[in-house]
């Protein structure tokens, strides 16, 4: 059932009312830092490496200083002659260094920084400087990474302390795994031995980069008072401001980071990319610096991990599952960056959300000399939803099951414990699956059959083709511990301002924010100014990422709100001469609850407490959620999150014979968002992860050539556009509002990506028997696994079959 | 290897220009740094991603792979030169009312582009859109709504006798 909240009680939220940046952004008026000119500014460009792994034998930046217009050339030797400064920065290990001190780690390593009065001038400069490398034998893959005695990355590792859930991490010593999450619940070899049934398989997603169309950006400068600007393209205005202070050593206060309109993030924009460089340019010339990305470069900044997966099951005759094993290998890239909360977070949710009594799960963050991979929306999770889902229908086919019915009878329901041993609440699942599986008509034909080819004609020439139908589940958990501050300011005439350090990258948070902070105040959504990411201002928040600014900055600037209210009901009962309580809040006005029409304008209220014009009232509030970490041994937690939130996707595929090519012909995907705060929005966020992970499904992939990325650009590299929009898609949403969301609130931002790719590939499987493993789903790919699919087929497919017992 | 530079006139958005330019000079960099005109912006410098869509003589150009002498003696239309006397062109109106943006970095480039569409092609079909915008990327993936914009905006203009 869905309801769209236009009750009586919610008139601001639960409609989809229109964009408050709307007009700004049609007119291409709204400022993205890419925008941003300061007087006096400067622009610089970084000197990367060509080599993956090799020592900084002697750097000459002699011709680049001398270059015409250039104002500084630094290079690492200089960062560790200068005083009070800490050169390494990172949210889980400060591994990175500002610019390259003893060696380079991977193709694209930053090694020196030019600031210059102009872009040309820059990257001339820097191709001047001449460096010598002694170069080190590298290890270019996971597989290289793991061997007894391989190269390593990193000699020494320090922790960074940002955040709470990341301080425990330990890095395995002399080897290239940073981090190792171990789950461990009931005893899986047991289990195994019993099983009926044992299926065995590997699975992997490639490396893919997030394409935001603004490229990272930031411009840095020093004011007469010694406070560091920072105006950046950070999903992360908070952290940053954190690691600026802790580098150079400043109090937070001379900090600020300000985040104008984000021209797009999906995770590549967390944490700290090119703010310490850029400060540090600013800091030595003592001019405004600005440090904007070339597309080839944004490619080699951070990326989504490329992923291997073994995952074994064993199931009972009767098809319960009794066991998962899953081994999780990720390809972290040469600096871990946000890599082992992803390798932890993922980790825990490897083995699907199903009820499986014995769970052993192995997630390993390895150091590889690639560029570093990061957050992408998701965070990991798709990647371990592509193998558990994968196997699940396997499963299913394998016992002659239909896997809609096959997933609704295993999975987990309300109370039932989760692999972490944490109770399942508010999570509409099955739900989920059933509204996408009606949408494509599951089980009128297709599912997990290939009928005979249609006629298919294209320009009058037939075309041989299969067609079949797939689905899949996922599910992610909200970060916790997470933390969001806001401040809500109510001004005399009725209008309102939010101060929150949420980053508006086109996923509607100014108008979710205003939407919220109107419904408790009773004021208009488009008199709702939110304040944009300042840290002068705007206080602490986490992160714009992980689907939590809904739940997490919407609890915060509700509460602020409320604050806000209790003060104007407070005003306004000594002057209606009425209990407080009694009191409410719409159209502009304060009155009776049982008696409309006895009340006060805003303006009235105002007038009772102040003897001024255009004054304020003023409410903030730090919302914060906490957890039990997971235990280091089991990955055992009572509480490992407040917050789950799910998704399905449905899909209808055709399958070209001849040239191997899949067409996603119907698609659809289904999110529970606990109630909607603004429905389109939760549609287009759902909508557009979906298209995105379709995308990535069938063609995305970074290719990598001697640890040298090869396909590192828009014209090489294939991202969705209008022509790979399936015909027929449909974003659904379902609603389990929960408990503690703003008006039953969850998040949506990631929720449509999860389940995409094994919705594909398990279509893909019912229209042709074969079973892809590896991402992308190429036309090549699908045609070398139709050719392998008759020889030996139970054989490749790794399934161990055994009899009962 | 110094550029040459060389004087150009050029019409923008209705307003004669005359400027020095150096001969490697980028249309998009004329319009972003000469002019201050920074709606239109630059997502990938390899003419792919189409956020640099400027209009030249009405027809759509990707101003990262013209250069700006190209432009010279010729009409460039930017997404700054569509609202008239402070009201939004009917295209502008219909992407706020479908909501044909996310992050919006893509969107002046896109707008630009559904005006070079109904110009050329009134009431262009599903396909027709999806054919003239596959040269357009919006990462945010909002291309469901920028579809209903396109059709939003033509019946707009129509009603209006254009």
């Amino acid at each position: 059932m869905t309801r769209t909240g236009e009750g009586r009680d919610a008139r601001a939220v639960g409609r989809s009312v229109p964009r408050v940046d709307g007009a700004e952004k049609v007119t291409g008026r709204a400022a993205y830092v890419t925008d941003c000119v300061v007087p006096g500014m400067l622009h610089a460009a970084l000197l990367r490496s060509p080599l993956p792994h090799a020592r900084i034998r002697r750097i000459d930046a002699g011709r680049a200083a001398t270059h015409p217009g250039v104002s500084a050339v630094v290079t690492g030797a200089d960062l560790v002659q200068m005083p009070g400064l800490d050169p390494y920065f990172g949210p889980a290990f400060q591994d990175q260094a500002i610019l390259a001190i003893d060696k380079v780690r991977f193709v694209g390593d930053p090694v020196a920084a030019v600031a210059a009065a102009t872009r040309e001038a820059a990257r001339e400069a820097a191709q001047l400087i001449e460096v010598e490398y002694e170069e080190l034998s590298a290890v270019l893959d996971v597989q290289a990474a793991l061997r007894a005695g391989a190269p390593l990355v990193h000699e020494r590792l320090r922790p960074s302390q940002a955040f709470a859930d990341l301080m425990g991490i330990e890095a395995e010593r002399q080897t290239n795994v940073c981090y190792h999450f171990k789950l461990r619940r009931g005893d899986v070899e047991r289990a195994f031995a019993e099983a009926a049934h044992v299926f065995e398989d590997t699975y992997t997603s490639p490396a893919a980069q997030h394409a935001p169309l603004e490229p990272h950006v930031t411009v840095a400068w020093v004011t007469e008072g010694g406070l560091l600007h920072v105006t950046s393209s950070t999903q992360s205005p908070s952290y940053v401001r954190l690691s600026l202070a802790r580098i150079f050593g400043l109090p937070l206060s001379k900090v600020r980071v300000t985040v104008p309109y984000l021209g797009g993030g999906y995770g590549a924009k967390t944490y700290d990319k090119l703010e310490p460089v850029t400060a540090l340019l600013a800091l030595r010339t003592r001019r405004p610096v600005k440090l904007q990305l070339t597309r080839e470069e944004e490619f080699v900044t951070i990326h989504k991990h490329a992923v291997t997966t073994r995952i074994r099951t064993g199931v009972a005759a009767d098809g319960r599952l009794l066991a998962r094993e899953v081994a999780v290998y990720w390809d972290s890239g040469a600096y871990a960056d946000i890599a082992p909360r992803v390798v932890h977070k993922s980790g825990y949710t490897a083995a699907g959300p199903y009820a499986i009594p014995n769970v052993k799960i192995d997630s390993y963050c390895v150091y590889t000399n690639r560029p570093p991979a990061g957050a992408f929306r998701g965070f990991g999770v798709p990647q371990v939803v592509w193998a558990y889902e994968s196997q699940t229908d396997a499963i299913a086919t394998r016992l002659g099951l239909d896997p809609v019915a096959y997933r609704r009878a295993h999975l987990l329901r309300e109370g039932d414990l989760f692999a972490t041993g944490t109770p399942m609440r508010s999570l509409a699942v099955i739900e989920c699956l059933d509204a996408v599986a009606r949408e494509i008509e599951w089980g009128s034909g297709l599912a997990g059959s290939s009928p005979p080819a249609p006629e298919v004609r294209e320009a009058g020439v037939p075309r041989r083709v299969l067609r079949g139908k797939g689905v899949a589940v996922g599910i992610k958990a909200a970060l916790a511990p997470s933390i969001s501050g806001a401040t809500v300011m109510l001004n005399a005439d009725g209008s309102a301002s939010v101060l929150s350090s949420t980053v508006e990258m086109g996923q509607g948070s100014d108008t979710l924010l205003a939407q919220i902070v109107a419904e408790a105040l009773g004021v208009r959504v488009p008199d709702v100014q939110v304040v944009h990411p300042d840290t002068a201002v705007t206080p602490y928040d986490t992160i714009t990422a992980a689907t939590r600014s809904t739940f997490h900055m919407g609890n915060a600037v509700l509460q602020a709100a409320a604050r806000v209210r209790e003060q104007l009901f407070a005003i306004a009962s000594d002057r209606l001469e009425v209990d407080p309580d009694l009191l409410r809040a719409r159209d502009g006005r304060v009155f009776v609850a049982e008696a409309e029409d006895r009340g006060l304008t805003i303006p009235e209220v105002f007038g009772a407490a102040f003897q001024a014009a255009g004054t304020t009232l003023v409410g903030e509030a730090v919302y914060q959620t906490s957890a039990i970490p997971t235990d280091h041994e089991t990955g055992q937690s009572e509480r490992v999150t407040v917050m789950w939130f799910v998704g399905a996707s449905a899909a209808e595929v055709e399958v070209d014979l001849e040239t191997g090519q899949v067409r996603v012909l119907r698609f659809a995907t289904a999110a529970d968002v606990g109630r909607p705060i603004n429905p389109h929005h939760c549609r287009q966020q759902i909508l557009g992860s979906a298209v995105t992970s379709i995308g990535q499904t069938l063609f995305e992939c970074l290719h990598f050539e001697g640890g040298q990325l090869t396909n590192g650009s828009f014209l090489d590299y294939m991202i969705a556009g209008y022509r790979d929009v399936p015909p027929i898609i449909t974003p659904i949403i379902v609603e389990r509002a929960h408990p503690e969301g703003p008006y039953g609130a969850k998040g949506v931002g990631e929720t449509g990506a999860l389940s995409v790719a094994a919705a594909i590939g398990n279509a893909v499987h019912a229209a042709l028997g074969v079973r892809l493993r590896d991402l992308p789903l190429t036309p090549e790919r699908v045609l070398q696994a139709m050719r392998e699919r008759e020889p030996a087929r139970a054989a490749r497919r790794g399934q161990v079959e055994r009899g009962p017992g | 290897m110094e550029a040459m530079e060389r004087q150009i006139r050029l019409t923008v958005n209705g307003q004669e220009h005359e400027l020095t330019i150096r001969d490697n000079t980028l249309l998009l960099w004329l319009l972003r740094d000469d002019l201050k005109l920074v709606g239109t912006r630059e997502g990938c410098g390899t003419g792919v991603c189409g956020a640099c869509t400027v209009l030249l003589d009405g027809r759509p150009v990707n101003s990262c792979l013209t250069l700006a002498a190209q432009a010279a003696g010729h009409h460039v239309t930017t997404i700054e030169g569509l609202a008239t006397n402070g009201r939004l062109h009917p295209v502008q109106e219909a992407y706020i009312e479908e909501r044909g943006f996310q992050c919006a970095f893509c969107t002046s480039g896109f707008i630009m582009m559904t005006k070079a569409l109904l110009d050329e092609i009134p009431n262009p079909s599903e396909e027709e859109v999806r054919e003239y915008l596959s040269e357009n990327i919006c990462r945010c993936a909002g291309y469901p709504d920028i579809l209903r914009a396109v059709q939003n905006a033509s019946r707009k203009l129509a009603a209006r006798g254009r």
